[in-house]
């Protein structure tokens, strides 16, 4: 059995982390850490918990030697501590941002600031399995992808390998849990319910993974908070310069997708559920793609919906370590979700 | 086995397939009809339009 830990364990992603690893056939949970809650049973917080663990929330310096650390912590602690966590765990899986990118003029570009260990951003594997599945079997650090980045990138990875996307527009639709578990104004429920909200027309982080990893540059992000708690919905736009074919689009996404156990290609004829749909993916880690062509133009809508906490964090975290264990990809994850919810 | 008109999908036809049989393509969705038997030829098979959402 692998030993691992989670820093940072009593937020949502946290919490759907501790979730899978105690559902995982081949992993033993350690230590969960709060600093908030320390010394508190997690089914405090994690009330689907209950009966299923009696651990209780350590602080971050009592954590013991263990195979694996897994870290969920709000952005810029990762980097703060990571000798510390390298002493703690051989091997490192960060579902924070402070590792996913590459350069280091990016990272200054879309957070603000210089990044304190710039030499070791090429020692992370940015985690999305579907694209890097062979070095995440190497690996001994890996940063998870942003929710809403992973979305759009499996949107639009296979047209981009494709040549076809020189430029994109990219919107998501957002659930609330992708705010955190920290209360603040806006997610005060009299502000929340029922909104349909722009909460980063322009300027989101995730955009600079999202060109990073489709190798683009000129793309428009858009995020809009609506009345859902987990969930992303992407719909993104590409001005291809021809016009394209169904069959060559489903062709495209086949050739990306059909041997993934995570991705399905969702663009159906007939019924209800003919794109891709948050709402029946809560708690998988399933990322669903589609795709539709507007005929009178040459613009491509590459749409695709996951899981925030799920297929956008504790999921693919746990799909890496699959990975970088050996185990099979989908142990720990067979979920394939609730419907109707 | 053929494949789907409209995706390409491998679509399998049943053991004793016959003239106007109507099939589904599993991967999009298609109602397909059999036009030809000898090789089997697929057809979108025509339907009325459907209110399936806003």
């Amino acid at each position: 059995m692998i030993r691992a830990s989670i820093a940072g364990a009593s937020g949502y992603a946290g919490g759907e982390l501790l979730r899978l690893l105690l559902g995982h056939p081949e992993v033993d949970v350690a230590e969960i850490t709060s600093e908030r809650l320390a010394g508190k049973f997690a089914h405090g917080v994690h009330p689907n918990l209950r009966g299923a663990t009696r651990l209780r929330f350590r602080q971050m310096d009592e954590l013991s030697g263990v195979d694996v650390l897994f870290v969920c912590l709000p952005h810029g602690e990762s980097s703060r501590r990571i000798d510390d966590f390298r002493r703690i765990a051989g091997r490192i899986v960060d579902l924070g941002a402070d590792f996913r990118l590459r350069d280091p003029a990016a990272y200054e570009r879309w957070y603000g600031g210089a990044h304190p260990r710039p030499e070791l951003l090429d020692q992370f594997v940015y985690g999305i399995p579907e694209l890097n599945r062979e070095a995440l079997r190497d690996a001994d650090s890996v940063a998870c992808a942003g929710c809403n980045a992973t979305a759009a990138i499996l949107a639009l990875t296979p047209l981009a390998a494709a040549g076809i996307v020189k430029s994109a527009v990219i919107e998501v639709l957002v659930g609330s849990s992708e705010a955190g578990s920290q209360a603040t104004a806006a997610s005060h429920h009299p502000e929340r319910s029922g909104a349909a909200r722009a909460f980063k027309p322009t300027g989101h982080r995730h955009q600079g993974e999202i060109a990073e990893a489709l190798g683009v540059e000129n793309l428009h992000f858009s995020a809009t908070s609506i009345e859902m708690v987990r969930g992303v919905l992407a719909t993104c736009h590409v001005f291809a310069d021809r016009v394209l074919e169904d069959r060559e689009l489903w062709r495209i996404y086949r050739d990306a997708y059909a041997a993934e156990p995570y991705v399905r290609i969702v663009k159906g004829q007939s019924g209800i559920h003919r794109y891709p749909e948050p709402g029946i993916l809560a708690g998988t880690n399933y990322c669903d793609v589609g795709f539709e062509r507007d005929s009178d133009t040459k613009r491509v809508v590459a749409m695709s919906a996951l899981d925030n906490l799920m297929k956008g964090a504790a999921g693919q975290a746990v799909h890496a370590f699959n990975l970088m264990f050996g185990f099979p990809e989908t142990a720990g994850l067979e979920f394939t979700g609730l419907h109707p919810l | 086995m053929t494949e789907c008109p409209l995706c390409d999908a491998a679509v399998e036809a049943s053991d004793d397939p016959v003239e106007g049989e109507l099939l589904e393509c599993a991967e999009c969705g298609s109602e397909l009809e059999i036009l030809d038997l000898d090789p089997i030829v697929l057809g979108e098979a025509p339907q009325a339009e459907e209110d399936w959402g806003e």
